[in-house]
């Protein structure tokens, strides 16, 4: 997927005036956010378990090359050929590789947004070979060759209409208007790729050090086809996803499904291990696991680091009052809301990411939600300040900003200019004391009014206060 | 008791009839209010749009200014948050006067917090009549907590209290956001108020004057003159 996050201001305000996009954003907040709190109310050490959590992904972070370790000594052992890939570049050519050294032609996906950020459809698809999204949602965005829009439900900004359009087309049957006949329509066609394909790649929502495993939570079943049908299984995941043991994982599970859609826990929790050993009766020939950095490295040992700890919930997302109004395309890259607004300028340069850090009101939604405790406005404030420090910021932005602190710690010309300020802004207001338009505002008088001063500062009327208090108090 | 009155740097400029409110409030109350002349700003502007230093500064005037009192108060959740919350878990986390500002951090309170929980009032000085709708602004409400306390003190001046649909959503207002991205922020002030008039309250209450602007602002582009939208301390604290 393509960097597009310097343009989200002006895909913002287009998506803004998105009717179709507008409705299926509010259907999906309903489910997305009431489903979450009640899911969240059933359990009583709710707070409990994600102190417990952030602190478990904590220790792993600490220690997170001794643990990778580990899980390649362990996943080996159990015939898994590990790779290692530092950039999107590197994890790509180490798939197309693969790929190539055993002749496949197609391949079945089950969902992975690690694929999605290192574009490796497109680099397989270069290479020859066929790729088939199998997650409903990806399914319906390969067709409609779009991106997704949200890391659980990528396909959550199109209406049932918009993908009954694409399966018509796609599928060349009559066209359905009921979601579980659209369903069947789409498992049918998928069913022959799922038969057929020489090698499945999958993401993967944790890898679990101890046992070698790799571990995916979905709610389709696709991925049990992908991972087990092939002779070759890829993993492709990011090295921050490494817990310690199964039992961190059990911790994890009761927070990731109810965080993202409400769930108690997910339909299928895939754990794949190794290759199929002598007599089972199935599993991968081959199974390989490709550990990708592209950008994670990064956040180790820095104030950031609390971002590793993300579970990919989306949260973050469903909660956040930019993102419920805008929807993930206007983010511009894989990750929407405010994971993306941490995530994509580190992963792809700050200079790319335009104004991701400061698309949020700091509400504080993100972080009251997200179940491993990551204090999302606070490391969006930290990319802020590399911004102002590195001159990312328009002039005028930082100009206003150093001229305000400056007046503030200068009390006689702070009152001088806010008394300039206040009388100014009363005149601008007029009789019904409302000014609509203020030199150098008008991102704010575009949209509102702004109420006028009163005309005089606090400070001057407090002051006259305090000379003749009679003329004011009784 | 010596309350230091912060004032904020918006109701200084915009509206200095909430501060003199709290300062009725206050003074009804019996406390002993000093308002240092000096104060100007809290830095959470510059705090939150990456100028740190500059924020370190402001914050290091504010502690010297209420230095001596026993207590400081500000009507506003998001002004109060900066201080209680970002001057000690960020600012001075590492500093060496670190402890200075855990001491003032503990003794600050938001306006209705310092009412209820520390002054403990029984009622309040003003009469209100009819239903009001209450906007919980993002600060006070998740770094601080304040949630029924302001409900509490409208209720005590006789106002009802008329629940809009999501009151704890932002209203978009977010400081300097609401001009950065005000095509955004505009969206959420229109939602807000679309919640707040489905209540049927003529007014619309909040403890915060930058969301209270917003939201203002946008009720009058869509040319509503008539709802109300107010400070609680303004419709509690009665007139003179």
């Amino acid at each position: 997927m393509r960097v597009q996050s310097m343009f989200f201001k002006k895909n913002a305000t287009e998506k803004l005036d998105d009717a179709v996009l507008q409705r299926n954003l509010r259907t999906a907040k309903g489910k997305f956010v009431d489903g979450r709190a009640k899911a969240v109310a059933e359990i009583d050490e709710w707070e409990a378990i994600r102190t417990h959590a952030a602190a478990l992904r904590d220790r792993a972070l600490a220690d997170l090359d001794a643990y990778l370790v580990e899980f390649e000594r362990n996943a080996i052992r159990r015939g898994t050929v590990v790779h290692w890939a530092q950039t999107a570049q590197e994890a790509c050519a180490i798939a197309v590789e693969i790929a190539r050294a055993n002749g496949v032609r197609k391949v079945t996906k089950s969902k992975s947004m690690v694929s999605e950020e290192v574009n490796l459809n497109e680099r397989l698809e270069e290479a020859g070979i066929e790729v088939i999204e199998t997650d409903l949602g990806e399914y319906i965005l390969q067709l409609a060759h779009e991106p997704p829009s949200h890391i659980v439900a990528p396909a959550v900004h199109k209406s049932k209409e918009q993908v009954a359009e694409l399966f018509e087309a796609a599928h060349k049957k009559p066209r359905l208007t009921d979601i579980a006949q659209m369903t069947r329509e789409a498992r049918e066609a998928l069913r022959d790729h799922f038969l057929t394909a020489d090698m499945g790649i999958s993401g993967s929502n944790f890898v679990i050090a101890e046992t070698g495993t790799t571990l995916t939570v979905t709610n389709e079943g696709n991925a049990d086809m992908v991972t087990t049908l092939p002779r070759i299984h890829c993993v492709i995941t990011g090295i921050e996803k490494v817990i310690p043991t199964l039992e961190d994982f059990a911790t994890l599970i009761r927070l990731l499904p109810r965080s993202a859609i409400g769930q108690t826990i997910g339909n299928y929790l895939t754990l794949t291990t190794g290759v199929k050993g002598p007599g089972d009766t199935d599993g991968p020939e081959q199974m390989h696991v490709i550990l990708v950095d592209a950008g994670r490295s990064k956040f180790v040992g820095t104030e950031m680091q609390s971002m590793l700890r993300c579970i990919r919930c989306g949260a973050c997302m469903n909660h956040c009052p930019v993102y419920q109004n805008v929807g993930g395309h206007a983010y511009g890259w894989v990750y929407p809301g405010p994971m993306g607004s941490v995530l994509t300028p580190v992963y792809v340069g700050i200079e790319n990411a335009g104004d991701l850090p400061n698309a949020a009101t700091f509400c504080g939604e993100c972080a009251v939600v997200c179940p491993v405790k990551i204090p999302l406005p606070d490391l969006m404030r930290k990319l802020r300040e590399q911004q102002f420090n590195e001159r990312l910021r328009p002039w005028t932005e930082r100009f206003a900003i150093r001229a305000w602190s400056y007046a503030a710690r200068r009390p006689k010309l702070y009152a001088l200019l806010t008394r300039f300020a206040a009388e100014f802004g009363a005149r601008l207001g007029g009789r019904e004391k409302l000014i609509h338009y203020w030199p150098g505002l008008d991102g704010w008088t575009r949209g509102r009014d702004i109420p006028a001063p009163e005309g005089r500062t606090f400070r001057e009327l407090y002051r006259e206060r305090l000379r003749a208090p009679w003329r004011v108090k009784p | 008791m010596k309350v230091g009155l912060f004032v904020t740097c918006l109701v200084d400029l915009v509206r200095p009839s909430i501060g003199f409110a709290t300062l009725k409030l206050l003074e009804d109350a019996g406390c002993e209010v000093v308002v240092p002349a000096t104060q100007t700003c809290c830095g959470q502007p510059g705090y939150n749009s990456g100028a740190r230093e500059a924020a370190i500064d402001l914050a290091r005037k504010v502690l010297a200014e209420f230095r001596d009192c026993d207590y400081v108060v500000a009507p506003s959740g998001s002004c109060s948050g900066q201080v209680k919350v970002h001057y000690v878990e960020d600012l001075f986390r590492d500093a060496p006067d670190r402890a200075e500002f855990e001491a003032l951090a503990a003794k600050w309170y938001e306006l209705s917090d310092f009412l209820v929980n520390v002054l403990k009032l029984a009622k309040v000085p003003g009469t209100f009549q009819g239903d009001v709708t209450y906007h919980d602004s993002c600060s006070g409400l998740r770094e601080l907590k304040v949630k029924m306390q302001p409900r509490y003190l409208l209720q005590m001046a006789g106002a009802g209290i008329a629940e809009m649909p999501e009151c704890e959503k932002c209203c978009g207002f977010g400081g300097t956001f609401s001009v950065k991205l005000g095509d955004i922020a505009t969206r959420m002030a229109e939602n807000k108020v679309a919640n707040a008039r489905s209540t049927g309250a003529r007014t619309i209450a909040g403890g915060d004057l930058g969301c209270l602007l917003h939201i203002e602002g946008r009720l009058r582009r869509e040319g509503d003159r008539d709802t109300r939208v107010a400070h609680f301390a303004e419709l509690i604290a009665g007139g003179g």
